[in-house]
């Protein structure tokens, strides 16, 4: 089987990795799904940043950036020996959106987190994955105290594409976590073989 | 505001990671993924002679190893962590195999994680 990098790389088969992406503003409760679903660890990442606010025209390299370290989301589920569900928190900043590309690379699909009391922050990654073509359901948060809205009066209010689910969840329950992850693969299958039927051979 | 909520202080130090890379933040060659296996090539070294970091990663991936659970494993950054793993690489330490991406579209295998999914 070919691989991308195959410079004498004939490892003894490991596990098959999924990636799923976990993003939505911040506060929306990405780390609280990703903690109540599955087993989750430390990971941190640091990337050298430029200071938007000074030098913008005159950075020419590394030297002139300052380095930080950010904290991500990051839980895996072992499904079976060989396989293993893995989830990655986005950033939420737009600081660090050149980390978006890196995630969504090879991933299954995404959840968007959304809280009805700022809908707005979830635009963006919306916006991301419709762009990317990266198969989403829309995860509508119930925070206590929050009012509540019906599925699709967030899918009217987020402007979705026909067929993106969009399914109502209180992240800090693990069956409702687990129930969010089940409805984005089983879209995931349902795109895959809707792209089959229209593409015949 | 919104900043501090990051947690660039509380993450802890980056300078001590980053003198293990002799101040490079960058890999050299290919983007290693976060899901990338990793596995000790089983050359035999001398251990004494190694970073204690090169002796960790060797023992951490007897066994292939995704990226990112290797960097959580070893607390390190995962940038630094690429690095170790270029220059690990370059030396016959370690082998990396990047995922196959071409898996991800296999209906039967997603219905088995959506199933598997539905029991936990």
């Amino acid at each position: 089987m070919p691989y991308a990098n195959s410079d004498q790389d004939a490892v003894a088969d490991g596990p098959v990795s999924i990636k799923i992406l976990i993003a939505g503003g911040f506060g929306a409760g990405k780390t609280t799904l990703v903690a109540s679903v599955s087993e989750i660890k430390p990971l941190r990442t640091e990337e050298a940043l430029s200071e938007p606010s000074v030098l913008v025209d005159t950075l020419d390299g590394v030297e002139d950036k300052t380095t930080t370290t950010v904290a991500m989301d990051f839980g895996r589920i072992t499904v079976r020996d060989d396989l293993v569900v893995y989830l990655f928190g986005t950033p939420g900043q737009h600081r660090f959106w050149f980390m978006w590309d890196e995630l969504a690379l090879g991933a299954l699909g995404a959840v968007v987190m959304a809280d009805t009391r700022r809908l707005a922050d979830s635009f963006p990654s919306v916006d991301y994955f419709e762009r990317r073509g990266l198969p989403f359901v829309v995860a509508v948060n119930c925070f206590d105290g929050a009012k509540r809205y019906h599925a699709e009066t967030v899918r009217a209010a987020l402007d979705l594409t026909a067929g993106i689910p969009v399914v109502l969840c209180d992240a800090r329950q693990r069956t409702s976590s687990r129930d969010v992850l089940v409805t984005l693969v089983e879209y995931a299958i349902r795109l895959i073989s809707d792209s089959e039927v229209m593409t015949p051979g | 505001m919104r900043g501090d909520q990051w947690l660039d202080r509380s993450a802890g130090p980056v300078v001590r990671p980053y003198a293990l890379t002799g101040g490079r933040t960058r890999p050299t060659g290919e983007t290693i993924d976060l899901l990338a296996l990793v596995s000790s090539t089983g050359a035999t070294v001398d251990e004494l002679l190694l970073e204690p970091e090169y002796v960790a990663v060797i023992r951490q991936c007897r066994q292939p190893k995704p990226v990112a659970d290797l960097a959580s494993d070893l607390d390190l950054p995962l940038g630094v962590v690429r690095i170790l793993l270029s220059d690990m690489r370059e030396h016959g330490l370690v082998m990396i195999r990047q995922p196959a991406r071409n898996r991800l579209t296999d209906p039967k295998l997603l219905k088995d994680v959506a199933d598997a999914l539905r029991k936990l």
